[in-house]
């Protein structure tokens, strides 16, 4: 044999670094908080897909995680932390609460994260299980190694060959 | 349970201050004139045989179609002599003011704002009668009965035509 080698492109292999080292940044508002912490201890485990770093600042957070209910007072400080990441980002909304608002249909909650920013994966439940939530961050690494997403940014130019990071730009809205 | 407290202020109040007492399920309570309010609290909690010295809750209720048309809550509480009674005073939407309660029991301060975040009652006097819930761009009480219930005033929504 002697010699081996295996042939990828670009975009794959970043994209597939991407999907194992997602840091997570835990926007814990409501009860939901608890199954998140039972995701991430070890019995469930998130660290075996590589998101077992919580960062608890948004500058070095690559997947925003609303675990929890969003009242409109709470809405601005979400957009900040949101805008405050750094690309390429995600969204998971965690629960009924942060997908739709569940139950809570008044005067002060905001029906959805999804009126505030954009998300990648809602998780229904309430609260999920972990296997709902370790199903839902699955579904997110897929999207990253398709290199779909709100916010994936894409390494491919018009031109159809991979270009230097620095001159990537943000896909078009619905892209 | 603890009717020795309606007893007092009968004795104590005799010109009209007190409107009307009762007792349900073991729990007594009195309805006061709104202009007596913080003159009973007052003597409840320093009279001898009362001395409702911890202050429990304090709220509001609207019976929108009654008049008037508010009802203000408190419930106190006597460490020593374990008993309890719970108070009511009629506010009316024309004039929604009511005596604050902080220099009696300084605990009401946040109950009275939540209060007047929610259903629009003035306490008069409050040292700090802000709303304490909802955000202050907030216009209206949302738990008036006549608060529409569809009603939203968020402060942010995406921008639909920024790519986010």
């Amino acid at each position: 044999m002697g010699f081996e080698f295996h042939t990828t492109q670009l975009k794959a292999a970043t994209n597939w670094a991407r999907k194992f080292s997602l840091f997570q940044y835990p926007f814990v508002t409501a009860c939901c908080g608890m199954e998140f912490m039972a995701s991430a201890a070890p019995k469930y485990d998130l660290a075996r897909f590589g998101a077992e770093f919580p960062r608890f600042s948004p500058r070095q957070a690559d997947c925003l995680v609303i675990v929890g209910t969003i009242t409109e007072r709470q809405a601005p400080a979400l957009r900040r932390i949101y805008d405050q990441m750094c690309e390429p980002k995600w969204v998971i909304a965690f629960g009924v609460c942060a997908s739709t608002g569940g139950f809570y249909q008044n005067y002060s909650v905001t029906p959805g994260a999804d009126q505030i920013i954009p998300v990648d994966v809602y998780i229904p439940g309430c609260p999920p299980r972990p296997e709902q939530v370790l199903d839902g961050l699955m579904m997110l690494m897929d999207r990253i190694q398709r290199g779909e997403g709100h916010s994936q940014i894409t390494i491919e130019s018009e031109k159809g060959y991979d270009v230097p990071l620095a001159s990537i730009k943000p896909l078009q809205k619905g892209g | 349970m603890a009717q020795v407290i309606l007893d007092r202020l009968k004795e104590r109040f005799t010109a009209g201050e007190i409107l009307e007492t009762g007792s349900q399920h073991g729990n007594e309570w009195a309805r006061v004139r709104r202009e007596d309010w913080r003159a009973v609290c007052d003597f409840l909690r320093d009279d001898g045989a009362t001395k409702l010295n911890m202050f429990i809750d304090l709220t509001c209720v609207d019976r929108f179609v009654r008049e008037p048309r508010f009802d203000v809550v408190l419930h106190l509480y006597s460490l020593e002599k374990k008993h309890r009674v719970r108070l009511y005073a009629g506010v009316t939407e024309e004039d929604p003011t009511i005596d604050t309660l902080v220099p009696v029991w300084p605990g009401a301060n946040w109950f009275e704002r939540e209060a007047y975040d929610l259903y629009g009652v003035r306490f008069q006097g409050h040292p700090d009668l802000r709303r304490i819930l909802m955000y202050p761009e907030f216009v209206g009480h949302p738990l008036r009965k006549d608060y529409p219930k569809e009603k939203r005033q968020p402060l942010v929504r995406r921008d639909p035509g920024r790519v986010d």
